[in-house]
């Protein structure tokens, strides 16, 4: 049990390359928080840092209140799952995940029951004698979390943990990773480059783009009012639709660069008059049924029919932009047709132009 | 359905005929002539022979020189085979942690690889000169009373270290490409795991290590037994008395330079059931316990 804090955490290599920039963050005690972003972004290293497994450049990382830049990793007491599991492969699973402990002096007998139990709740109790080699990944991963647990850490930190299984076992293992933190409380921090896990694993996530945190939230926090453009790209799946506009010079509409004018309601947009923007508005908004006017038409390119959504590629009528829609059920489109799109005021985010920041409506 | 049936060609043969042409010539025929001499024994001018059963045997076997030549392989390839393993592994965990100027480090550790044996010995020989040989003069100026032509101990040191400085950089990069092969991770998991770096290395990296340590142990032996011949030839020449005398070395010196050909086949005949069985016992016993 831990609390985490990073303050202007930085990472320059020695050829030059700036990793991780100026990184603050707190992380609450049990708390389970994601580090997203595409892959280069400085997430793994920033992680890594963590571990003790990369030197800070500069700032200080502490773990409840105590600084652990100069302690050696194995004192820190973070335990770390690896993508590629990194067993021993010399060793048995029971030795593996005993390992560390005995390096600890923890006594043979004590060992033998918290490697016991663990298996127990990993369900690997069958494997305890057999060598890495002789496991599916699946299980390998579990045996990696289980040397993780064992140790009883202060903090757990995954990297990219479920990248190199099929996707069905990674839905299951996410909900296993989130069901094993619940239940043992440990503070944790997870990298991944798949929103799909970020979102659904997360307390808190951090959006990471260039080695500097873009936005930090809750998932849906940031799945609702995005802090950039960049933010609102990765989050969400399908991702959002960003479309060149402008404010009208009377502040009582917006236009899109081509194509249609979407009314505004009085008065929301008058300190923005002339302003350039990206539009954005997620797939799944824009075609719901509703009060509001249907505001331009797409003629449908390409269907994707999931069962419980379909998904339907296109370009507007008026303009040609690329567009994505999200419908709930079965729908009968064949490419050609045109639907009609509605884009309620509520559910339109707002970006600068230039820098790509949010826009906030008074 | 028709059974597919290839035409009986000599084509094949003709393919392997090299390979096995060469093992005919340079092995199977010399071997089978070297049993054939140890039954032989020979007259003085070498104008006659004798058949003699296993009398060639009994001679070498009670003979002084050869069970003082036989001690001393054992121990001249034990010594050879641990110095030039345990330096080689050293230097090739000392160089995998280099990061500025690891290349240049790698390069200078190897090049005595392509160093052959005869020429390493020559080198030695030039260094351990007493007239102008620098590690002659160096070790007599620091106190040490040295001279490999009188002192076996001397000797042994001369051809040990020879040999072990021309084998360290063969065993350094088998060393340093399996160092290299041990996934990253695994490594940094131990970080975590354990703060010794000693214990780490003892528990992690060499049992990793233990395929190509395994394989460099059956190399080493071999080139301790047989290889070293150029070294001693071109150095001591089994000076001083004999004492420098491998199995290796006496064969030669007994049957080409004492004419012996009969008591020197019967010796090399004795000299490859040794290493067969100790390639067996290799095989059977450690690499067992090696983790591949």
């Amino acid at each position: 049990m831990a609390t985490l804090s990073l303050s202007d955490v930085n990472k320059r290599y020695d050829n030059g390359a700036h990793a991780v920039r100026g990184v603050d963050m707190e992380i609450a005690d049990g708390e389970f928080i994601v580090f997203v972003g595409p892959s280069g972004c400085g997430k793994s290293t920033l992680l890594r840092m963590v571990a003790g497994l990369e030197a800070i450049t500069e700032g200080e990382i502490a773990i409840d209140g105590r600084r652990i830049n100069d302690v050696s990793p194995s004192e820190c007491d973070v335990a770390m799952v690896f993508q590629n599991y990194a067993l021993y492969p010399h060793m048995t699973v029971y030795r593996n995940m005993a390992y560390g402990l005995s390096n600890r002096k923890v006594p043979k007998t004590e060992i033998e029951s918290i490697v016991r139990q663990a298996a127990a709740t990993l369900r690997i109790e069958e494997f305890l004698d057999r060598k890495p080699h002789q496991l599916s990944g699946g299980q390998r991963q579990r045996v990696a979390m289980g040397r993780a647990i064992v140790r009883n850490p202060k903090v757990f930190l995954f990297d990219e943990p479920l990248s190199n299984l099929d996707a069905k076992l990674r839905v299951q293992m996410r909900i296993e990773i989130k069901r094993l933190q619940r239940s043992i409380g440990v503070t944790s921090i997870y990298v991944t480059h798949d929103q799909i896990e970020a979102m659904t694993l997360a307390d808190r996530l951090a959006v990471i783009s260039d080695g500097r945190i873009e936005q930090m939230g809750t998932p849906i926090e940031l799945y609702e009012t995005p802090a950039t453009t960049f933010v609102a790209s990765f989050i969400g799946s399908p991702a959002m639709n960003f479309l060149p506009a402008r404010v009208a010079d009377d502040g009582g509409s917006i236009t899109l660069d081509e194509g249609p004018v979407l009314p505004i309601p009085a008065g929301a947009l008058a300190a923005h008059a002339g302003r350039a923007l990206t539009l954005g508005v997620r797939p799944e908004h824009l075609g719901e049924e509703g009060d509001d006017d249907p505001v331009a038409s797409l003629e449908v390119e390409l269907i994707e029919q999931l069962g419980a959504d379909t998904l339907i590629y296109g370009r507007l009528a008026e303009g040609g932009e690329d567009l994505t829609v999200r419908l709930q059920g079965v729908r009968t489109l064949s490419p050609g047709d045109t639907l009609p799109i509605r884009a309620p005021w509520r559910h339109l985010h707002l970006f600068d132009a230039e820098s790509g920041a949010r826009i906030s409506l008074g | 359905m028709k059974r597919v049936q290839y035409e009986h060609s000599i084509v094949p043969y003709l393919f392997i005929a090299p390979q096995i042409i060469i093992i005919a010539v340079f092995f199977i025929w010399p071997a089978g002539q070297a049993m054939h001499q140890s039954f032989l024994l020979e007259d003085a001018f070498g104008l006659s022979s004798q058949f003699v059963w296993f009398r060639n045997y009994e001679d070498m076997v009670w003979s002084e020189p050869w069970l003082q030549s036989a001690i001393f392989t054992v121990m001249f390839s034990a010594l050879v085979t641990f110095l030039s393993l345990a330096l080689a592994l050293l230097l090739a965990v000392r160089a995998n942690e280099v990061l500025r100027g690891a290349r240049s480090y790698k390069t200078m550790l190897m090049w005595a690889y392509a160093v052959a044996p005869p020429v390493a010995g020559l080198m030695g020989n030039l260094m351990f000169n007493p007239l102008i040989g620098d590690l002659y003069k160096g070790l007599n100026w620091a106190g040490w009373d040295f001279n490999h032509n009188i002192d076996a101990f001397d000797a042994t040191f001369v051809i040990v270290l020879i040999s072990v400085w021309k084998q360290v950089s063969v065993n350094f990069i088998f060393f340093l490409s399996g160092l290299q092969a041990i996934p990253n991770s695994v490594m940094e998991a131990a970080t975590l795991d354990c703060r010794s770096a000693e214990k780490r290395f003892w528990t992690i990296t060499f049992p990793l290590l233990a395929p190509t340590t395994f394989f460099l142990l059956v190399i080493n032996i071999t080139y301790a037994f047989f290889e070293t011949f150029g070294i001693i030839d071109t150095t001591t020449q089994g000076a001083p008395g004999g004492a420098t005398n491998t199995l290796v070395y006496k064969v030669y010196a007994d049957g080409f330079l004492g004419a012996d050909l009969g008591g020197s086949s019967a010796q090399s005949v004795i000299l490859m059931i040794m290493v067969l069985t100790l390639t067996v016992f290799q095989f059977r016993f450690i690499e067992r316990r090696v983790h591949y």
